[in-house]
């Protein structure tokens, strides 16, 4: 009885009612503390003893990279879960993830490379961290490309499966990298096992709200490109006209 | 004013910083904008389908019906 809201995932309107339900909240939600987060990361937090008003970059560069990782991750198991119960809807919502999570990577690139620019003295470097950011991007790309080259979306589907559930390797991979390797990046300074985080609430303050605020703005992007997927995949369905309409 | 001049130049840092920022706002308002216009065609492909009131299969069915 207690598994019967799982069991309704499945089914594709009462995904696509619940979407539209929800999406508005995450839109909101979203503005709000990504507006607190540019303000406070802008504005209320003061300068790095050591980097200065330099360091400001860390408030779009962290959340896109941290956001690039799991927008690949639920791309993932949303893949495995279509894949081996053979859920529509999931593949629906792992296909809405491929162009967000490219343009998230190469947003976590871009930005940190303006910000090696001062700090390393170089805009680029082969650093595994960094290489390992880059793969995710071609990764992403490639999800893309591939599944714009099938016609045949039920085969995209599988097909597309495989592939991210085998890129899946990757993520661990980044997040570690700093640990395991010598590298330039700095290793993490808020997600660490067993200890509190190395900031100032003052700069931790801003820098979480404009990561909920990512997490928010994802989640609102996805409920929106998947509605569209449902809509053009679910051709002779009934439930459609009610859609539309509604 | 100057004041405000002087935040502006980030300390040194204002051709890092503000690329950054710009960088991402735009990204997102261009995922914004992408998956809207995205549900805007879907819903406008599956208004056009209702128009025609067939469904996918009778529109194969009279295709084939009218190749013999």
């Amino acid at each position: 009885m207690a598994w019967t809201w799982f069991h309704k995932l499945g089914s594709p309107p009462y995904v696509f009612r619940l979407a539209e339900t929800l999406t508005p909240w995450f839109w909101w939600i979203s503005a709000v503390l990504i507006g607190y987060g540019l303000i406070g990361g802008l504005v209320i937090s003061p300068a790095d003893y050591q980097q200065g008003e330099g360091y400001r970059i860390l408030y779009v560069h962290a959340p896109t990279a941290w956001m690039s990782l799991q927008v690949y991750v639920v791309m993932a198991v949303a893949s495995a879960v279509g894949l081996i119960w053979r859920i529509k809807v999931a593949h629906a919502a792992a296909a809405s993830c491929g162009s967000m999570g490219a343009t998230f990577t190469a947003c976590a690139l871009a930005t940190g490379s303006l910000w090696g620019g001062p700090m390393w003295g170089t805009y680029w470097e082969w650093d595994p961290r960094i290489i390992f950011e880059l793969v995710l991007l071609f990764q992403f790309l490639g999800y893309v490309g591939l599944r714009a080259a099938i016609d045949d979306k039920q085969r995209a589907d599988r097909i597309c499966a495989v592939l991210a559930i085998v890129g899946v390797v990757n993520i661990p991979i980044i997040h570690y990298s700093v640990e395991w390797w010598n590298s330039l990046h700095q290793t993490a300074s808020v997600m660490k096992l067993g200890s509190k985080p190395t900031m100032p609430m003052s700069m931790l303050m801003p820098l979480m709200s404009m990561f909920l605020g990512y997490v928010a703005l994802f989640g609102a992007l996805l409920l929106t490109r998947l509605r569209a997927e449902l809509l053009s995949r679910e051709r002779s369905a009934s439930w459609i006209r009610e859609a539309v309409h509604a | 004013m100057a004041s405000f001049i002087e935040y502006l130049d980030m300390g040194g840092y204002a051709r890092y910083v503000w690329p950054a920022y710009i960088i991402v706002v735009a990204a997102i308002t261009l995922n914004i904008y992408t998956a809207r216009r995205a549900l805007k065609r879907a819903r406008e492909a599956a208004l056009r389908r209702l128009a025609t009131k067939t469904e996918p299969v009778e529109q194969l069915r009279s295709q084939v019906g009218n190749a013999q």
